[in-house]
């Protein structure tokens, strides 16, 4: 393991359960959602960790409690060894300074009646100690710089700029601070392919200039492998599999990974029909009512009695030189021609 | 009953032997208080049965509105069509009138949405908006048209299909719904398929299951589908040619092998160059300087050439670039496609 002074975010068992009610007067708890159920991760300096999995598997949700938008249920969420679900007052509004997040859509993301000098400058209206007011007008031109838009627009309105472009002013504002974590959700999912390269380039500069760690986000895998260091694999709240590139990309373990990549297309006709072709069956579970023991069991080939009793923890195993949650974990190439 | 299909198989100039879909010189406007927005201008390509054509290309350069056009459902006013052909086997639909438009979209040619709920009615179950199109088109009973709903669901995939088949749309999931809406589209048979971005809104994984379902119906059927999309992964995997677009124009048309190994448009040549690849580690992302121009201001000469790395003189000079014959099949609106073609 690395130097642990390394580490700047570390999170032990976090948990959230969305409750379900029913009655309208007199709300009784019925279930709970369970969005996120019990993840650990660890995030180092200057590193990107890729967070990948389908739609509903806790993705956003995580991010929501990273920053604190969203209360956790259980768990620890551990910035620069200070846990950040135990403090309160200045103490956390001070924390909450080192981690902050872009989202997914430029277009719902940005206050339309703000101009975009407003909106990069408003987290130095909440945390008055990092710029002077005087310092303000110059420090939103400097951020508009960095991103590479033009400081003389300071004055326009999200509605007057791109989808990249307004993008790009959600990454100064998350910038203002100068934050060591950035959590990014889904940030180039909504821009057309020629536009999220530039955003992907620039976020990539941003992290080697400043020595940024990035939490990435996305369901594209072939956009987190180029961005991530290092790759968890989501299922149903849960972290299946979590490795470095060739470990996730190139040496998958757990059967969920495998599929996923198996139906990603690679953009290279000569790869048709080439390589191993895993197609899974039905859907994913309600995360309301997941499935006794391994999660993945109901749509899992592999399946065994002992999947439906036993919960497979994250751990390294036999056939496993990193993290998998599979009793039966093993490589199997799915991406490359075979 | 009538048999409306064959009707119209008798339809005067409809020719056995002429090509498939033909699109010629294809223009579409929108007459807007903002002024006049050329989203099409000069598409062309053609399908022959069995054959699956990608049409590629970034939001907005005029993909869904050339669908639109050729389905005759164009949101008119403000869409106009101002020129061009849309020949079904040597018919210019654009030409007929619209009684007979109608029946030939609902018997020779079928599209499938991105967004499966909006096209289905929530209010009907899903046997009865199948069942409908039997009874209205097929002239069948009540008891066939159930018959015949349950066995296409059966085709499509969908669990327990006899079981479901009460169900509402809002009952299915997103991968379900958009197997009924392909059921639909391929109750009265169609010839010819435009899916425009089918999976776009589904996870890899059902995505996977949707472009398996298509391409094995298409085989048995010996349907031409024009797949619409903007991932060239999904290209790569299934589309004989393709047609990429920009600012409503279809800048390259090309068999998939050749377009992928050796573009010859600067455009399709650069998107190639800009996605990441889920087999690869450590690409230089190639960036696409700039933004696609407003519809209502399309530069001069090529429209490309604000943003081409080859750009010369010519090229922001009127006429733009026509469609140079690359090779047989091959066409490419580039002044300097061999320069492009030839690194
Ligand atoms: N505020 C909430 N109340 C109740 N349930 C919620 C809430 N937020 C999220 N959920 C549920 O928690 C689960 C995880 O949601 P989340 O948004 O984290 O998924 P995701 O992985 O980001 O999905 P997507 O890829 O679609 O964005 C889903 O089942 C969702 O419906
Ligand atoms: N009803 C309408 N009124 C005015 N303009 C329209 C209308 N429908 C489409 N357009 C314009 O025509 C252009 C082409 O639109 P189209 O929907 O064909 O794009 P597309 O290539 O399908 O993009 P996407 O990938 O986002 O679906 C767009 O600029 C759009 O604004
Ligand atoms: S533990 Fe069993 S069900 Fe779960 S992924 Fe492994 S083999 Fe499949
Ligand atoms: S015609 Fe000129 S501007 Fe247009 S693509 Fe070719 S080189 Fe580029
Ligand atoms: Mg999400
Ligand atoms: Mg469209």
């Amino acid at each position: 393991m690395t130097d642990r002074n390394d580490v700047v975010l570390e999170t032990k068992g976090l948990v959230k359960h969305f409750p379900i009610t029913q009655g309208i007067l007199f709300k009784t708890k019925v279930g709970a959602v369970r969005a996120v159920d019990g993840v650990d991760m660890t995030l180092r300096r200057g590193e990107t960790l890729g967070v990948v999995g389908e739609s509903g598997c806790g993705k956003s949700t995580l991010p929501k409690l990273l920053v604190g938008l969203e209360k956790p249920t259980a768990g620890s969420i551990n910035v620069r060894g200070q846990d950040m679900t135990k403090l309160k007052g200045s103490a956390l509004r001070h924390a909450r300074r080192n981690i902050q997040m872009v989202l997914q859509d430029p277009y719902t993301s940005l206050n339309p009646r703000m101009t975009v000098g407003d909106i990069i400058g408003e987290p130095f209206e909440i945390h008055p100690e990092v710029t002077p007011r005087k310092g303000r007008a110059k420090a939103v031109q400097d951020l508009l710089d960095t991103v590479g838009l033009n400081p003389e627009h300071v004055n326009r309105y999200p509605h007057q700029f791109s989808g990249g472009q307004r993008q790009r002013i959600g990454i100064a504002r998350a910038l203002a601070l100068k934050p060591e974590i950035i959590v990014c959700d889904e940030p180039v999912s909504a821009l057309d392919v020629s536009i999220q390269a530039q955003v992907i380039n620039l976020l990539e500069g941003l992290q080697n200039e400043f020595g940024l760690s990035y939490i990435f986000i996305a369901h594209d895998l072939s956009v987190v492998r180029h961005i991530s260091d290092r790759v968890s694999v989501m299922y149903l709240g849960r972290v299946v599999e979590t490795g470095n590139d060739a470990q996730i990309y190139e040496n998958p373990t757990h059967p969920y990974t495998q599929a996923l990549l198996s139906a990603v297309p690679v953009p290279d006709p000569r790869l048709r029909g080439q390589r191993d072709q895993i197609v899974l069956e039905g859907d994913v579970p309600s995360p309301a009512n997941p499935p006794s023991g391994c999660r993945f069991r109901t749509r899992c080939w592999k399946a065994q009695s002992i999947c439906a009793e036993q919960d497979p923890v994250l751990s390294i195993r036999e056939r496993s030189d990193h993290p998998s949650a599979c009793h039966f974990a093993e490589p199997r190439d799915v991406v490359h021609a075979v | 009953m009538t048999d409306i299909k064959a009707e119209i198989d008798v339809l005067p100039g409809l020719d056995p032997h002429a090509p498939l879909l033909e699109v010629n010189n294809l223009h579409v406007e929108f007459r807007t208080q903002y002024g006049v927005a050329r989203a099409v201008n000069g598409a062309n390509f053609r399908l022959a049965p069995g054959e699956t054509l990608a049409i590629l290309g970034e939001s907005g350069c005029g993909k869904s509105v050339t669908a639109q056009a050729i389905m005759g459902i164009l949101d008119s006013p403000p869409g106009f069509v101002t020129q061009g052909e849309v020949k079904y086997r040597g018919t210019d639909l654009l030409k007929l009138p619209e009684n007979q438009r109608r029946k030939m979209r609902a018997n020779h040619i079928a599209m499938i949405f991105q967004d499966a709920l909006s096209a289905l009615n929530p209010v009907f179950t899903v046997g009865y908006q199948l069942g409908e199109l039997f009874r209205k088109h097929r002239g069948m009973s009540r008891a066939d048209a159930k018959k015949r709903s349950i066995e296409l669901l059966d085709q499509v995939k969908i669990p327990a299909a006899k079981a479901r088949i009460g169900d509402y749309p809002h009952q299915f999931s997103g991968g379900m719904r958009q197997r009924v809406m392909i059921a639909m589209a391929l109750a009265l048979d169609p010839e010819v398929l435009i899916a425009d971005e089918p999976t776009t809104a589904l996870d890899v994984t059902v995505q996977a299951q949707i472009m398996g379902l298509l391409a094995e119906l298409q085989q048995q059927r010996n349907m031409g589908l024009i797949l619409i999309t903007h991932d060239m992964g999904v290209v790569a995997d299934v589309a004989d040619r393709i047609s990429v677009m920009y600012a409503g124009k279809v800048v390259e048309e090309a068999g998939v092998y050749d377009i992928y190994s050796r573009p010859a448009h600067p455009y399709a040549k650069a998107l190639l160059e800009s996605i990441p690849r889920l087999d690869m580690k450590g690409q230089q992302l190639n960036v696409i300087r700039g933004l696609p121009p407003a519809l209502t201001a399309i530069p001069q000469g090529c429209a490309f050439n604000p943003r081409c790395a080859y750009a010369q003189d010519v090229c922001r000079q009127d006429p733009p670039p026509p469609p140079y014959a690359v090779a047989p099949g091959r066409t490419a609106r580039c002044h300097f496609w061999r320069d492009v073609i030839g690194e």
